[in-house]
Order: C-alpha cells, then structure tokens, then sequence
C-alpha cells in the first residue's frame, strides 16, 4: 500500500545491533509522512521476541517466520522470502540496517523486484512523494542527494548511528503475524562459525579509542632479548601501546580503531581499521592516539561528535578537526587517561 | 579453472575531491583501479597460480577504464574486456549488474567470478550480490578466506567476514565472491607485466554485443551531490605539568560538555 514500510529485522542468532531498532524508528518518520503503517519483517530461529521489540519500538505490526531451517542467515532463501512478502504488500519503502548481510540481502531484493537500492543514508525527507536520501559518497569527502522516482519499492539502508535510536513502548502492542515461507533452494550451505564477536563492534560503538602509527614510537620500552629483527621490535613496542589503547577504551565501555599505517604496519588486525579503505564509523567520542590524520582516515571519521586528539607533532592534520587536543606523548597520556576516567566514572 | 575478476576504475582515495558547477572533481589526481578491486584482482590469481586456467579482467565504464583494465593486466591478468556504450553513462548499480551479468554468460563457461568489497567512490556495495542475483549463482560476500577450493568437484569454502564473527560457509560452482582487505596482499605490477599490458588488445563491448536488446537506465536520480559543511572547530588544547593533571582537566572538559 503506498505510504506504507517495510523494515527488515537484521540479526545474529536473535541478537539484534541497535541499528535494526534505529531502522524501526526511522520507518515511523517515513510512515508517518506517507500516512502508511510500518512493519517489521523477522526471519529466524526462536525470534519471536524480536518481533514483539519491534513492536515496542514503533512498529504498527510484524511478520514472522520463524523455524529452525531459518537459524542460519541464508542469502538465496532470505532474499525470496523477502522479495515474495513485499510484492504481496506493496510497500512503498523497504528499508533495512546497513550491515553485510543487509547490503547483500537488499542487493538482491533490488535485483528480484527491479527496483533501486540506496545503501547508508543517513537523512531523508520526503519530496514529490519519494524519499530524498541524503549519503555520503568519497567516503564522506562528499554527499549525494538520490531518489528513486518511479519504481517501488524504495530500498533503503540506513547508517548506523545516523538516525536516533526510538524509545520503547512496551505497552504498545501490534499484531505478529507467522508466515510460512516458501521452500527457496538455499545456494550454499553454512558449515560454522569462527571467531564470534568479542568486544564492541567498531561501527556500534558509542566511544571509538584509535591509534596510528606513532604507537609504535616508545623508546621506553624495550622488546625481550630474543626479538632482534627491528621489524619484530617495532610490532613488539606497537603491542604494548595498544594494551594501553584497549585499556581505555575497556574503561569506556568503547571499541578499539586504528589507522591503515597501524594495520599495514601488522600492529592490529585489520577488523580495527577506520577510514575509506576500513571502517567508517560516527561514535560520539573518538579519542586519536599517535594518529597523525591522513585524508583516508579523516574521511572515515570526521562525523565523530568529538574528536580528541593525543599527538607528539602539534602541526598534525588530526589537530583540524579536533575539538580537544594534548600535543604530547600517548605513553604518558594514556593512562593518565585511562586512570582519570576510572576515577571519575567509578 | 575460468575466473573472472570485475573491477572499476576510481578516483584516488589520497585525492581532495570536490563539486565543481555540479561535478565532482579530484584535479590533476589520476584515476585508478578501485583499491578494494586490487585483492579481487589479487585472489583471482592466486586461484589460478594454485589451479591452473585463465583469470579475465572485466570493467564496465568508459573508453578511460581501459587504464585500470591495463593495471590487472600489469598485475598478471591474461586477458581484459571493456563493456562500454553511451547507454552507460548514467548507470547506477541495477543497470550495471545487469551489464554485468549478460557479458559473464555473453563469455559462457565462468567458474568463479571476484569482486571487491565496495568501490571508494560511491560505495554501495551491493554489484557482486546483483550479479549473482541475476546469473542465479550462489553469492559468497566479504569473503577474508578461500578455504578450499576443488575444481574438479566445482566447489568451493569461504570464510565471509560478518560482523559478529566469521561464517565458514560452503558451495557448488560457479559462484560470485566479494572479498575483503584481510584476504591478501596484492601483488605489484611487474616490469614484464606492465610491458606486457601496453600491447595488449582490450576488446570494447557495446549493450548490443552483450546480448542487452533494451538497454537499462538509471532507476536512481541524483539531484544533487554537495560538500559537507565544513565543521569550523579550534581544538581547545589540555595542557598541564603532569600527563595526570592533562588527563584529570580533559575528564572535566569531556564531562562539563557531556561527551561523557
């Protein structure tokens, strides 16, 4: 029906990012202004609750198809089921969390219903009965406006962090209706899982402690005798400067980033990377140590509310765009920090 | 093994990209193989250097792409097609995936098709998973490992890179695979190599030729593209006579502007 949106639960074994319950709060706003009703669309495997918190947060009603060959994220399957619900409603908008099961999932809906996608917004408003998204292209160097001005639905990801998180209701109630879906042949199977999440995901994350190449720079400590390649030295002295980092951001209850030069260089697995060619993130606190601020990664999180920087070069790009700054050394200043912070918050 | 590996051609991510009377420009920065593509590129012939066959480069864009095609070249590809055709120069990413699509069955017999993550300029992520849609191959995305790959038996097991963890997950060929950064370390382009993509023919393919009869436009219009605001901030700098004394007034500081 026009006016209405749909919005695509995304999850991890029941397990929701808060970007799925800021997807039903961004669904409310576009509903609202189409006069339609907003309906959350689940798929899983004990997911029940999911559809009731969907509800809770501004959801007018939900689908649910819930069963235990659904308890695997299955690209082919979750992509036909989706598509057959929204051609038997018509919604004007499908809108989803921006994830990397949701870029693919939504790719593929686009591709089964011929319509447009357009990945990450993170603003819109309504013009001539389409949604105007607003996204950043280069990264965030620049930002589109885009449409989709003749074909429905309107897909839609939303950045994460981009749009408020709504308040529950949990009086409010909604119907949760089970669908049955067709057998879709899944394409490829799940064999496992490795390496479960540990810690604050980068993009989740409300404070963002980051660090660069200059964590490598403490001539204070020394590696153990039986590491003589310099290389090896130079890791060794990065991995303790990144003890401190994690240090602190486990005081703030944050995540661990890092630039391309601290990736490149081995210091970090890549997973801790912001900037253009890592993650893009938008935390309320981002607090750069030893990161010197190369374009790549300003583009990748200059939308940070603060920025604090912590650099032994004062003439630091990073400077520019932060809002508090300490020239001097991270090995001195961070756990200061890090002890302040568990004073004050203790 | 037949492989295909999709790249594009983009502006430089070291470049200061701006909007000029309504177009984006990066200067006098040369334009290069989309950074992400580079693994793609990389992946592919390593796959091949482990199974033997043919690795083909593949870009849709105009007679400029040619450029980055020259670069998978220079990195080891064997052989490279342009799909080009005034139809595509306002496309977005269902009209390119349907593009495409068409030139990888236009080519028949594909075993395994790379892409990157995401392109840097306009990152939306979404071409691999189109392009399988559309050939109805199984898609494998932000795949961070090739864990076994049987040419004979036509399958294949990855590890994709999600957000809560890695998912080993496992599939027949032909298949679709996005990768991601940890996968590799692309090669340079060697001397012989860039020699050796100076001469070669990359043959253009226009809609017609790729078996598209209506050629697809844009479904997505973009009004308008503008710099962000730019944010005027002077950093307020915490200076002190000891790192405690820095740290305990950047607490205050952070608390009286409730940042925490």
């Amino acid at each position: 029906m026009a006016g209405d949106v749909f919005v695509y639960i995304d999850h991890f074994g029941g397990q929701a990012p808060l970007s799925s319950w800021e997807a039903v709060g961004a669904g409310v706003q576009l509903a609202q202004a189409g006069s339609g009703k907003v309906t959350a669309v689940v798929f899983g495997d004990g997911v029940e609750g999911l559809a009731q918190t969907a509800i809770s947060f501004g959801a007018d009603e939900a689908l649910l198809a819930d069963s235990a060959s659904l308890k695997d994220y299955s690209p082919e399957r979750f992509a036909g089921a989706l598509s057959g619900l929204v051609k038997q409603a018509s919604p004007d908008v499908l809108l989803f969390p921006t994830s990397g099961r949701t870029r693919e999932l939504a790719g593929m809906v686009a591709v089964d219903l011929e319509t447009g996608i357009i990945p990450d917004i993170v603003e819109f408003e309504m013009k001539d009965g389409a949604v105007l998204a607003t996204r950043p292209i280069y990264a965030g160097k620049l930002m589109a406006r885009v449409l989709i001005p003749d074909r429905r639905p309107q897909i839609l990801t939303i950045r994460t962090r981009a749009f408020p998180m709504p308040a529950a209701d949990s009086e409010k109630s909604g119907t949760v209706t089970r669908v049955d879906l067709p057998e879709v042949q899944a394409l490829s199977e799940v064999v496992g899982y490795k390496e479960a999440g540990g810690g604050v995901s980068l993009t989740d994350a409300g404070i963002i402690v980051s660090g660069g190449r200059g964590v490598s720079n403490n001539p204070k400590a020394s590696p153990p005798a039986d590491v003589t390649d310099p290389k090896e030295q130079e890791i060794w002295r990065a991995r303790q400067g990144f003890a401190l980092i994690g240090e602190l951001a486990q005081v703030l209850g944050g995540a661990v980033g890092a630039s391309r030069a601290a990736v490149d260089s081995g210091y970090v697995p890549y997973s801790h990377q912001v900037g253009q060619t890592g993650r893009v993130v938008s935390p309320d606190l981002y607090i750069a140590c030893g990161i010197s601020g190369a374009i790549q990664h300003l583009a990748g999180m200059r939308t940070s509310k603060t920025i604090v920087a912590i650099n032994k070069d004062s003439d630091a790009p990073i400077f520019k765009l932060a809002q508090f700054g300490v020239v001097g050394d991270l090995y001195d200043v961070v756990p200061a920090l890090t002890k302040a912070f568990r004073e004050r918050l203790s | 093994m037949n492989i295909l590996v999709g790249i594009k051609q983009t502006i430089d991510t070291a470049a200061t990209v701006t909007v000029e009377g309504g177009k984006i420009s990066a200067g006098e920065t040369p334009l290069v193989l989309n950074p992400w593509d580079e693994f793609a590129v990389e992946e592919a012939l390593r796959t091949k250097e482990a199974h033997g066959g043919q690795v083909t480069a593949l870009s849709l864009g105009p007679d400029e792409a040619k450029e980055a095609l020259k670069q998978a070249l220079a990195m080891g590809c064997d052989s490279a097609v342009l799909v080009t055709d005034p139809a595509f120069e306002q496309t977005d990413s269902l009209a390119t995936s349907k593009a495409i699509a068409a030139a990888i069955t236009k080519m028949g017999d594909i075993d395994l098709v790379f892409f990157g993550r995401t392109t840097v300029d306009y990152d939306t992520g979404v071409t691999a998973a189109q392009v399988a849609r559309r050939l109805n191959w199984p898609s494998l995305s932000l795949v961070a490992d090739v864990s076994e790959l049987d040419p004979a038996g036509k399958s294949i097991t990855v590890e994709r890179m999600l957000e809560d963890g890695r998912q080993v997950v496992r599939c027949k060929l032909p298949a679709v695979v996005s990768v991601v950064k940890e996968i590799n370390e692309p090669r340079y382009p060697s001397f012989m190599g860039i020699r050796k993509a100076s001469r070669t023919e990359i043959p253009e393919w226009s809609a017609a030729d790729i078996g598209l009869t209506e050629v697809p436009g844009a479904v997505l219009r973009w009004p308008e593209v503008f710099a962000p605001p730019k944010v005027e901030t002077r950093c307020e700098l915490i200076e002190g006579g000891s790192p405690d004394e820095i740290a305990r007034k950047m607490v205050d500081r952070l608390v009286e502007e409730k940042v925490i």
